[in-house]
């Protein structure tokens, strides 16, 4: 018994020690962006501050306010169509399968996995053509197209679980393809939508190749301007960290929230179906 | 093969029907109607724009203006006569390696822990998995400051006696020379892939996790009847159990670190000598910022293919598995 709990003390450090790893950054982003001016040395950077100084938070807002609201312009409209489109893909997909549907749905999987360097070029070319680049629609229209395979993926998988014999005896009934959706999918998708709004929200929040090579400076989403900012040599790094931790809160309070549905859509996302 | 299979069941049909058997109705052409949309965006902008940039990097398109006349594998050539290139491949193959051997071992030790019923499970669950939630440019960011040489960690290792260069060591470990670079373990990728690592880890986690809970108790019960230590029940029946999940876990990273731009470019960028260049930065630069579209094209080119080696048989295998 004596072993047993020594074991477990073990386990416990390595826990502890693992988690003091993970929280680092967290620790230093916090500390450094409320100390005053001049504490924030390089020398001192593990140092608590003596006092609170919100300045940074200031200076730091002042410049990423109007790249955080185009964020939210995305992120938004992008997220509620991305998910409407994969809802009805995966329901068309599980439930009304065709001849040749595995083999559409796993050409729809590549999109995925492909590097976007490798239709960036076209990409760009084409939102020229149609007006679209250097805009926040231009960006929601990318995020939704390339948003298309993993919120498939994600419902498909999410409505295989609904029994086929719910869908067969509402045909029975008459229910056509519109009504079984609307009376009976929908309203057992609200998990479903759940966790792919939310997996749509934190991808397209936190992306960064469509951002910097779609939008240029005014119309720039959050993370190009974060990086911007810690690029430039005048800005104190209380500021960057400050700034980094304003772009990350939406998605890290999602994630304190509703962390359950985030993991869940991971697992969706990553085994395939 | 299919079509044989529909005459079969036509002439089923004849006898008085089996209800298993669907009939094709208006409701099936409502149902390909709403699909088509989205396999139409699909075909045009994944397969159409990839078969366009693979035209672009067969092009003398190198410079503003567009031009698309024909330069066989020019690009191609080019590139691998490239230093920055060869060193993008050599980075590239150390950080996959590193970064999936970490995560691989990190993950199912950490799922294994978390998985020993401790208290406090939740709270660990939630620090391990929270940096997932994050963007790869605020880990950047802010991983550019912990392994500054001058400043974080290297403040607590100094007093040990360490003092590393982390991202701005240009020394090139087990070296010699191949090509024109000096192939081996760049010491500044290691700073890299702990941010890396710090990041994606608890991707790996969670998918052990999730292995973990779904083999029965009573695998284990069974074994511990035989005999058997907490240490064999895990090394010869739980890990080897979790193996399928191992490989989706080396897809999806291999895949995520062959196509890794945002957090490079916003920790360390190139770096010096190109010890932290990657093909997505590099593609990034001489594309947006230099007007080489026909290199650019090439290196994405490259980089699909090292994807699609994963991925394809991983595509194919699944439908397999599923059907």
């Amino acid at each position: 018994m004596r072993q047993r709990a020594w074991s477990r003390l073990f386990l416990y450090a390595i826990c502890i020690f693992m988690s003091l790893f993970f929280l680092m950054p967290v620790y230093v982003m916090l500390v450094t962006s409320v100390k005053p001016l001049d504490e924030v040395t390089l020398a001192d950077m593990w140092k608590l501050p003596s006092a609170f100084d919100w300045s940074s938070y200031q200076t730091a807002f002042a410049k990423l306010a109007p790249n955080f609201w185009n964020s939210v312009y995305l992120v938004v409209p992008a997220t509620l169509l991305s998910a409407i489109l994969g809802a009805l893909n995966g329901y068309v997909l599980s439930k009304w399968k065709f001849k040749g549907a595995d083999t559409i749905f796993t050409l729809i999987l590549f999109g995925m996995f492909i590097p976007y360097q490798s239709i960036l070029i076209p990409l760009i070319q084409f939102l020229r053509e149609i007006g679209l680049y250097n805009t926040i629609p231009g960006l929601i229209f990318v995020h939704v197209v390339y948003g298309i395979p993993i919120t498939t993926l994600m419902f498909r998988n999410f409505y295989a679980a609904i029994p086929d014999e719910m869908i067969e005896s509402a045909k029975i009934d008459g229910a056509g393809f519109l009504r079984i959706f609307r009376y009976i999918m929908l309203p057992l998708s609200v998990t479903g939508f759940v966790v792919v709004a939310i997996w749509q929200f934190t991808n397209i929040w936190n992306e960064f190749l469509f951002a910097v090579t779609i939008t240029t400076s005014s119309q720039q989403p959050i993370m190009v301007a974060l990086q911007n900012l810690s690029g430039s040599q005048i800005v104190q790094w209380n500021v960057q960290m400050a700034g980094a931790l304003l772009a990350a809160l939406p998605t890290l309070l999602v994630y304190i929230f509703l962390g359950k549905y985030f993991v869940r859509g991971l697992l969706a996302g990553s085994v395939k179906g | 093969m299919e079509t044989v299979k529909t005459v079969s069941e036509r002439s089923v049909t004849a006898v008085p029907a089996p209800r298993k058997k669907r009939k094709w109705t208006a409701d099936h052409w409502l149902a390909i109607a709403f699909l088509t949309p989205s396999v139409v965006l699909i075909f045009i902008f994944v397969y159409g724009f990839i078969g366009w940039t693979g035209y672009v990097s067969l092009s003398n398109w190198n410079s503003l203006v567009p031009d698309l006349s024909f330069a066989g594998l020019k690009n191609y050539v080019y590139l691998f006569h490239d230093f920055r290139f060869q060193a993008d491949l050599r980075n590239t193959l150390v950080f996959t390696i590193l970064f999936i051997g970490v995560v691989i071992v990190l993950g199912q030790l950490l799922a294994v822990l978390l998985d020993q019923k401790l208290r406090g499970e939740s709270l660990f669950r939630n620090i391990f998995f929270f940096p997932m939630a994050l963007s790869f440019v605020v880990t950047g960011v802010v991983w550019q400051w912990l392994l500054n040489p001058s400043t974080g960690v290297n403040l607590f290792l100094k007093k040990i006696g360490l003092d590393s260069k982390w991202y701005t060591d240009t020394t090139i470990f087990g070296g010699f020379h191949l090509g024109k670079i000096e192939f081996g373990v760049p010491v500044a990728i290691v700073a890299v892939v702990i941010a890396a690592v710090w990041q994606m880890t608890g991707f790996a986690v969670a998918m052990y996790l999730a292995g973990l809970r779904a083999i029965p108790e009573e695998v284990r019960e069974a074994a511990r009847i035989d005999g058997a230590t907490e240490l064999q029940i895990y090394r010869k029946i739980i890990i080897p159990l979790l193996r399928p999940i191992t490989v989706s876990v080396i897809i999806i990273m291999a895949h995520i670190s062959l196509k890794i731009f945002d957090l490079i470019y916003a920790m360390t960028g190139p770096g010096a000598n190109f010890v932290t260049d990657v093909p997505g930065v590099y593609m990034f630069e001489t594309t947006f910022r230099g007007n080489y579209y026909a290199n650019g094209a090439a290196i994405a080119v490259i980089m699909l293919l090292s994807v699609a080696i994963f991925i394809v048989p991983y595509l194919i295998s699944g439908r397999k598995g599923g059907a």
